[in-house]
């Protein structure tokens, strides 16, 4: 290997790029604005679910259960209908999300049998808003409950009874539920999928596509120059954009970074090599733009997006999936930057995750050393 | 006559394409499996739900109370109760390594205070490194121990004066999960992925085709021949129009056939829906290749916009949650639409009368679309 080829194929490759100075913009604009789009956009914590409420009974303390949902920041209550066929067609039209019902006559059971329930209806084609509303219906109907039944026992004369069990919660590693906090790892995994998979696998079947892969064959530069060569630039690319990323999360948007910058950059470079080596050997096979981009697509940027626990979690997934997900360096990457930004963890707990990623990482730079042949067809 | 002789031109344009698409196996592996793998990987991957969070409990009370309360947990389809520990740096430890996503620390005492009316607290861990996790947990939680007030009062109750117990008011709420009464979450899914799917393709194949010809420099030689450039246009996009339409088509058939999600609207709203959505999705597609030179740039423009319009379509994160901001922002997403008119044919079966506001915005969205890029076309070929 010849230092001076390789840094010649790599000085042709910079300036490849800099000749398109609008990537190398969206490339460099695009951490930041994904950050800002997943952060401030995808709010994991459902609030404010539009609430529609139809109060058949009409008595005060039909009202007084209704306000207990106005009270609360989960429900906004946007409707209050007269009729069920209002109400259907609330649902229907989305408008709203949950409805309450209390039935006619529910002040009346509730005095003379002990017994009254009221309902809500959830439109369940979002099955996770619905999940979600559920609980806090269900948790304010519980409570409401309870204040039914220490009232009783006071005009009952029972001992008052109070609260029987207080959860004392303490959530870790992500206090205020942002979910800023848990997207900036996931975030940093795809923009390393896009930078690193799709835009060196473009550029070699970009060499094949218009034919200036015959005249860098018939050079004396040997492949492994070859490889190196057009990969440096991209890796340079790839860790700039990284702690960019890094960068503004913590200084813009207040992630919180509790673990170490030596293991955060060192599992960065093992799974920018796999990036890297997955979109030249993506190259090498497919040829064709089209044909390599839509493969980087499948095999970096999904992972990245689907696989990797970034926004849907991984131990929900049906079983064959989860093991699917154990070969995929995205879900190793993004576990290891979860823990050294949100949970601190020490490297001894995190051997696993780190080696997978590094064998990884050897297999697929071996893998892309052997395909590409210095060969024509 | 002269309508004649553009037709002719126009339909061996469209030979050319379809013979260039179709001619090379691999690309005609690329019409049917990126969009098949795509949907298989989202409709598998895609989930919310969140079941069976894995549980530790350290109790230090042993008492039947607090058995009591570990058993509600255990008992409730939301928690699976993964191990005892003896010790609280167990707890801490099992945290930190993902053992378990909710810990419960019982205190000795528990059952002491309960019975002396004194009311009992439990420390509960949770990992929220996964808000979301995190955050519907905490829910279940709460849901949990209200139960478990309630039927301790009760047994109270009974055990004090069991003679008007049963007079004992209780408020219920029943739930009823309308459209998807498993509240599953791959319903809900599903459906969108044929939206997500349907996008990528057709913006990066019609993208893709046309900055390709510039960039190997077949456009200056299709622009030396009779051809105009509406023709040649209309030539680029109809096969791409007819592969969107087909892609879309398979992947819904995916979705109703292998995912099972039930299919209660009608066939020709979707219909109709997703062909008004192609020609949106056209319309950016050709947008993108006239401000693309090479395909690397087309690339990276096209992921530039279609992370942000997934993000803000509604497709893993309702709209009503956002910040005022970004829901007006969604307006200007088509997207966000075409969400609304999948999910809302697939689980609720409605019709035209309540989904025409969507298809009307995502008509206004073609036609625009298509028709700046034309004229954005028609400069970026003089």
């Amino acid at each position: 290997m010849n230092l001076r080829r390789v840094l010649a194929m790599a000085r042709k490759e910079v300036i490849q790029i800099r000749r398109d100075p609008r990537s190398l913009m969206v490339i460099f604009a695009m951490p930041i604005f994904q950050l800002f789009i997943f952060g401030y956009g995808v709010n994991l914590d459902i609030k404010h679910i539009p609430l529609c409420v139809y109060d058949r009974d009409g008595t005060q303390t039909s009202q007084d259960l209704l306000k207990q949902f106005q009270a609360t920041e989960y429900f906004d209550i946007t409707q209050v209908v007269e009729s069920y066929r209002d109400l259907v067609r609330n649902i229907d039209h989305g408008t709203c999300r949950v409805a309450v019902v209390v039935p006619p006559r529910f002040t009346e059971h509730l005095n003379s049998d002990g017994k009254a329930s009221a309902q809500a209806l959830l439109d369940a084609s979002d099955s996770n808003t619905a999940n979600i509303g559920m609980g806090y219906a269900l948790g304010i109907a519980l409570a409401y409950a309870a204040r039914v039944q220490v009232d009783w026992q006071q005009r009952q004369g029972l001992p008052p009874s109070v609260p029987v069990v207080t959860f004392q919660s303490r959530t870790w590693f992500n206090e205020d539920l942002e979910s800023m906090a848990n997207i900036v790892p996931g975030v940093v995994a795809l923009v390393m999928a896009v930078v690193g998979a799709f835009l060196t696998s473009l550029t070699i079947a970009r060499e094949w596509e218009r034919g200036t892969m015959e005249q860098l064959i018939s050079t004396p530069v040997s492949k492994l120059e070859i490889e190196i060569g057009k990969l440096v630039p991209y890796f340079f690319i790839g860790i700039t954009d990284t702690a960019l990323c890094a960068w503004a999360a913590v200084r813009w948007f207040d992630v919180p970074f509790r673990g170490s910058w030596t293991v955060m950059f060192g599992c960065s470079v093992l799974f920018l090599i796999v990036v890297l080596s997955l979109g030249y050997l993506i190259s090498v096979v497919a040829k064709s733009q089209l044909a390599a981009s839509q493969a980087a697509l499948l095999t970096t940027f999904l992972p990245a997006f689907l696989l990797s626990g970034f926004i849907f979690p991984i131990d929900q997934m049906p079983t064959v999936v989860q093991w699917i997900t154990r070969v995929l360096p995205a879900r190793y990457y993004v576990a290891i930057l979860r823990n050294v930004f949100l949970k601190g963890t020490p490297v001894r707990l995190m051997t696993g995750d780190v080696t997978a990623l590094a064998l990884i990482a050897a297999i697929s730079i071996t893998l892309a050393t052997r395909a590409f042949q210095k060969r024509l067809g | 006559m002269k309508f004649l002789a553009a037709l002719t031109r126009i339909r061996h344009m469209l030979r050319k394409e379809f013979i260039q698409t179709l001619r090379d196996p691999r690309t005609r592996f690329l019409l049917i499996g990126p969009p098949l793998i795509q949907m298989l990987v989202f409709g598998y991957a895609a989930t919310l739900d969140v079941k069976n969070v894995t549980l530790a409990v350290l109790d230090l009370d042993n008492t039947q109370e607090s058995r009591e309360l570990v058993g509600h947990f255990s008992g409730s389809r939301y928690f699976h109760l993964q191990k005892y520990v003896e010790r609280r740096e167990d707890l801490r430890e099992g945290i930190d390594r993902g053992g378990f996503l909710v810990a419960l620390e019982i205190d000795s005492g528990f059952a002491r205070r309960l019975r002396n009316g004194q009311g009992a607290t439990v420390q509960v861990l949770v990992d929220c490194a996964n808000s979301n996790t995190g955050l519907v947990a905490l829910g279940y939680l709460n849901q949990i121990g209200a139960q478990f007030a309630r039927d301790y009062q009760l047994d109270l109750a009974q055990r004090v004066a069991p003679q008007i117990a049963f007079s004992m008011p209780r408020v219920d709420l029943e739930t009823r999960p309308w459209f998807n009464e498993g509240l599953e979450s791959r319903w809900y899914f599903v459906p969108a992925v044929i939206g997500n799917v349907t996008m990528i393709m057709v913006m990066m194949l019609t993208a893709f085709a046309v900055v390709r010809e510039r960039e190997i420099g077949t456009l200056e030689q299709i622009m030396v021949t009779p051809i105009r450039r509406w023709e040649f246009i209309v030539g680029k996009t109809v096969p791409f129009f007819l592969i969107g339409c087909f892609d879309a088509g398979i992947i819904a058939l995916v979705g109703t056939l292998w995912f099972e999600v039930p299919f209660r609207g009608e066939l020709g709203v979707l219909a109709l829906g997703l062909v008004v959505f192609i020609f949106a999705a056209l319309g950016i597609g050709l947008l993108l290749s006239t401000i693309s030179s090479t395909q690397q740039q087309a690339m990276i423009t096209s992921m530039f916009f279609i992370m942000p319009m997934i993000t803000l379509s509604g497709f893993a994160t309702p709209i009503p949650s956002m910040p005022p901001f970004f829901q007006k922002l969604t307006f200007i997403n088509p997207m966000r639409y075409i969400m609304v008119v999948l999910r809302s044919v697939y689980l609720k079966g409605v019709g035209l009368d309540i989904l025409w506001p969507q298809i009307a915005a995502l008509a206004a969205f073609a036609v625009v679309l298509l028709g700046f890029s034309v004229l954005r076309f028609h400069k970026s070929l003089e």
